[in-house]
């Protein structure tokens, strides 16, 4: 039993809930009691969809169990399938269904419909929403693939030469309530199609059950969210023959690696790669003097496996932040996520408990969070900008706009998006330099909410928790008088890098000469 | 009894489930805390419905079976005992404790009862221990109060002292003015139920007279019947009407003359009605369909109806009970098509027949319905904004009135530049 106050991930069925909402011709039976109809509103509430979810709840009630709930199961499979009259139906249960063990998909199956019927078992005391959304959607590839296994040669990702033809591929992985899925898929298919690359079907965003049947007339596939797609693309490339990619197209970097690495698959000459180092206003904003500013920000970067780790990328190459904390919660991409944090020095942070994040990023001590809608609280409370990188997500983070994450365009929001939480760079400049006025003392804060930053919480925040493991040290009233008139944005970390350097020296009390001690020690 | 029409329905739902009034009642009472034992779709559920987000540390959570838990009772109640005992020693504010049972708790059997008992002699003089259900498949959405309500009587101390007690969550100002009114009534000892502070519990017994705040507490009032209360008869706060009537059966209980009553509440009618004429306006003659959900839907068709002359073409109600929706039904217009249960598809296929101005329903529902051209009203909002009473009135009929004026803006060229 785990003790939750908030999950970032829904149960496994959500996840179903998000492929089949994704797509077209496709019907979900979901044996579930009342209430379990609350996924919906995450579908028109939060990406504002003006379709119900094409799932249908059996509605099961406690007087039912004692009769025959198999009978509601066939009563509501019936009626779904006479009404919506689907192309493929999934059918499948949410946790307490799986108790009473009716198997509704195995009812399903015998039930005489011509329509291929995906069961899906989604265990939901174990697994989680992505792993549903993945499972879903390999089980879909599965079931409507399997019987062309043995009738389709292995698939050439050069066969296009052969075929006369440009060279076609697949783009996995998006769905709905995933994050910036629909502009993410908008701007890769505009890439590949300045190189010449056709996109043969996106799935499950759009697709429908046909359009899965024909993705074996690609060459290859995209692998655009691992979370979502890399259990299909493994199967189809075990069982077809077809090579799928590993690099994600975030940040400019990684970009112009993903162009590289399609190129590479398909055999296919880059003939314009002096160009992209233009195409997006990444490199060169982060260049112009005015993003001196930015050099060494501390940043703290918790999210899902896929944007925590382009984040950690773009933050440290592409922007030159300092990365001071880096994790996910997802567990399945827990491997990926420690080797990068390995990379840079940190230990991943592993977890589910968003509290655990809160106390890492109050210990980490960043000038910027990148994060869930959690994380965005998180930081909202410790007074830290924080900008808005991955699922969970909420309204506002559907805009209107259009704002992917990935290719050129999406290097160019996320600049925007991570910067403008900052101060604006010559603000800083101006700051630092009349940091001594008295606009910069206590009481005078700019507009940005620093709710936790003046002297007196700094002094007293974990005054209690941290009195024992740093044996008593004591600030002077120098000492204090001295912090008072450090800049409000930095103070945080000043009194931190005091203590420790105290502690280091064993200085018992911190006088203003301890400050000037300090700061020389870690300048 | 009007000549309403009754009509049952059953098959898929589109409700929430009980556990959904934690949302309200975790801040009617802050020294609480809920705890579902549950399952990830009842934690995602509560924070979905909730935004929780945007506490620290919520003062309500889910203790999520695991498989382990699942296959050995006796290793879950183990469990279920270190979470409670790792929450407390995290939580000392807590003053009581809710086990909120869920579905697969109900399913697997698991006996939160006796759970709370022995937490109980535990954790005795410091946190107090009950249990109930909010699961769906024996609760709907504010059915979940009626449970939190009814676990808390066997706490509350007996009294023979003369009261009135209202009973139903009530928004903090509310509450505060209907006390105001019943002091200028006459009725002084006027206590609320649930509490502020859920260590307050007020001490009832045969004196005590019960006057209903919210349409959905069947089984409360059962229990409180049994301890000897008197259960006032009266349609619901909600709109002049109910309110009025709400005010007069409490002055009939406590032998207060109706013309003091008049007298009172005389000068709040008329400025409520004041209030009223702008909203009714807009929203005279408009045809109003409900779904069912928050079981206020009788008590705001009645409204809606009788106050600001909408056109009621369907009433939906996801259970009823006849008995204490008496003095409500009586007041509705003859004819009205009352359905109790869903079939959600057929459901909204009379929707989309009938073709209603305003529909009130769920939020899974609201958008695509405001997509086919429909505007519509969450139900969800009615069980959060403070809706009781007279002065309240305009505000009520204000979350009915905004969606269509809100149409009527974004639909009409007003502007003459270009």
């Amino acid at each position: 039993m785990e003790l939750t106050l908030w999950t970032y991930e829904g149960p496994p069925h959500v996840g179903a809930m998000r492929i089949a909402s994704s797509m077209k011709d496709i019907h979900y039976v979901l044996h579930a009691p009342q209430g379990d109809t609350y996924a919906d509103l995450l579908f028109t509430m939060i990406e504002r969809r003006g379709q119900r979810p094409p799932v249908t709840y059996t509605t099961f009630q406690a007087r039912d169990l004692g009769g025959d709930t198999a009978e509601l199961v066939k009563k509501n499979i019936n009626e779904a399938v006479e009404r919506f009259k689907p192309k493929t139906l999934l059918v499948g249960e949410s946790c307490t269904a799986e108790l009473i063990q009716d198997q509704p998909g195995a009812l399903a199956k015998g039930m005489g419909f011509d329509m291929p019927i995906v069961n899906l078992e989604l265990p939901a005391y174990s697994k989680k929403e992505n792993w549903g959304a993945s499972e879903t959607f390999y089980q879909l590839a599965r079931t409507l693939l399997k019987e062309k296994v043995s009738s389709t040669k292995k698939i050439s990702p050069l066969r296009w030469k052969e075929f006369g033809r440009r060279p076609k591929v697949n783009i996995l992985g998006p769905s709905l309530l995933g994050f910036r899925c629909r502009d993410d898929v908008i701007e890769i298919q505009r890439i590949l199609s300045e190189q010449g690359i056709d996109t043969n079907v996106v799935a499950p965003l759009g697709a429908s059950p046909d359009d899965i049947e024909r993705l074996i007339d690609a060459e290859i596939n995209i692998c655009l969210y691992p979370e979502i797609a890399e259990a299909s693309c493994e199967w189809l490339k075990r069982n077809f023959g077809m090579e799928y990619t590993n690099t994600i197209p975030i940040g400019i970097k990684n970009t112009i690696e993903f162009i590289n690495e399609v190129h590479k698959k398909l055999d296919l000459p880059l003939t314009n790669k002096k160009e992209l180092e233009n195409k997006s206003k990444l490199p060169w904003y982060s260049k112009s003097v005015d993003s001196n500013y930015l050099t060494g920000k501390r940043v703290f970067i918790f999210g899902d496996g896929t944007h925590a780790i382009a984040a950690a990328k773009i933050a440290k190459e592409e922007l030159g932040f300092e990365v001071v904390g880096l994790g996910t919660y997802s567990r399945e991409m827990a491997r990926q996520v420690r080797a990068t944090a390995k990379e840079l020095n940190l230990e991943a942070l592993i977890t589910n408990n968003y509290l655990e994040v809160e106390d890492a990023m109050k210990k980490a001590a960043p000038e910027l969070v990148l994060g869930t809608q959690m994380e965005r609280h998180s930081a909202k409370r410790l007074g830290i900008p924080c900008s808005v990188i991955s699922t969970p997500m909420h309204v506002q983070d559907v805009p209107a706009r259009y704002s992917p994450q990935m290719g050129w365009e999406g290097a160019n929001v996320i600049f925007d998006d991570w910067v403008h939480p900052l101060m604006m760079g010559l603000e800083e400049h101006l700051i630092d330099m009349f940091k001594h006025d008295f606009e910069f003392v206590d009481g005078h804060q700019s507009h940005l909410g620093h709710t936790a930053t003046n002297t007196k919480d700094i002094l007293n925040s974990d005054e209690k928790k941290e009195k024992n493991s740093k044996e008593e040290i004591i600030w002077t009233e120098s000492g204090r008088a001295e912090l008072t008139k450090v800049p409000f944005f930095v103070r945080g970390k000043v009194k931190t890098n005091t203590e420790k350097y105290a502690i280091l020296r064993g200085i018992p009390e911190i006088s203003d000469e301890t400050l000037y001690d300090a700061k020389a020690y870690f300048s | 009894m009007s000549k309403v029409e009754f009509n049952k329905e059953a098959g898929p739902r589109e409700v929430f489930c009980g556990l959904t009034s934690i949302v309200w009642l975790h801040r009617r009472m802050p020294d609480a805390f809920f705890l579902v034992v549950g399952s990830r779709t009842c934690a995602h559920l509560i924070q979905s419905a909730a935004g929780v987000m945007i506490f620290a540390e919520p003062r309500f959570g889910t203790a999520i079976l695991e498989e382990k838990d699942l296959a050995g009772l006796a290793d879950a109640h183990e469990e279920l005992d270190r979470v409670v005992n790792d929450l407390i020693a995290r939580r000392p504010e807590i003053k009581t404790l809710f086990l909120v049972g869920s579905c697969p708790s109900e399913v697997i059997k698991l006996d939160l009862a006796t759970v709370a008992e022995k937490l109980n002699n535990r954790f005795l003089g410091q946190v107090r221990f009950v249990n109930y259900s909010g699961s769906g498949i024996e609760t709907t959405f504010t059915q979940g109060e009626d449970g939190a309500l009814k676990a808390l009587i066997p706490l509350m101390e007996s009294s023979n002292e003369e009261k009135l007690l209202l009973v139903g969550t009530l928004a903090n100002n509310v509450e505060d003015r209907f006390k105001k009114i019943f002091g200028n009534l006459g009725i002084s000892n006027v206590e609320s139920f649930p509490p502020r502070q859920s260590t307050e519990l007020p001490k009832i017994g045969k004196k005590t007279k019960v006057l209903l705040t919210q349409p959905y507490l069947s089984e409360t009032v059962r229990d409180l019947k049994h301890r000897g209360c008197e259960i006032i008869s009266a349609p619901f706060p909600l709109g002049i009407e109910g309110s009025t009537e709400w005010f007069l059966a409490a002055a009939k209980a406590f032998k207060i003359s109706e013309i003091k009553v008049h007298e009172i509440i005389s000068p709040l009618i008329n400025r409520a009605k004041l209030a009223l004429e702008s909203h009714k306006e807009i929203l005279k003659g408009k045809r109003l369909f409900l779904l069912p959900e928050s079981q206020l839907e009788i008590s705001l068709a009645r409204f809606l109806h009788n106050e600001c002359e909408m056109d009621l073409i369907e009433v939906g109600t996801p259970y009823l009970n006849k008995e204490l929706m008496k003095e409500e039904i009586n007041l509705l217009p003859d004819n009205t098509k009352i359905v109790e249960g869903q079939h959600v598809e057929k459901q909204l296929d009379r929707v989309r027949e009938s073709n209603p101005d305003l529909v009130v329903c769920g939020m899974g529902l609201a958008n695509p319905l405001e997509a086919e051209g429909i505007s519509t009203k969450w139900s969800i909002e009615m069980v959060f904004s403070p809706i009781h009473g007279i002065d309240q009135a305009a505000d009520l009929a204000n979350l009915f009135s905004k969606p269509l004026k809100r149409n009527q803006i974004l639909t009409s060229k007003t502007l003459v530049t270009h």
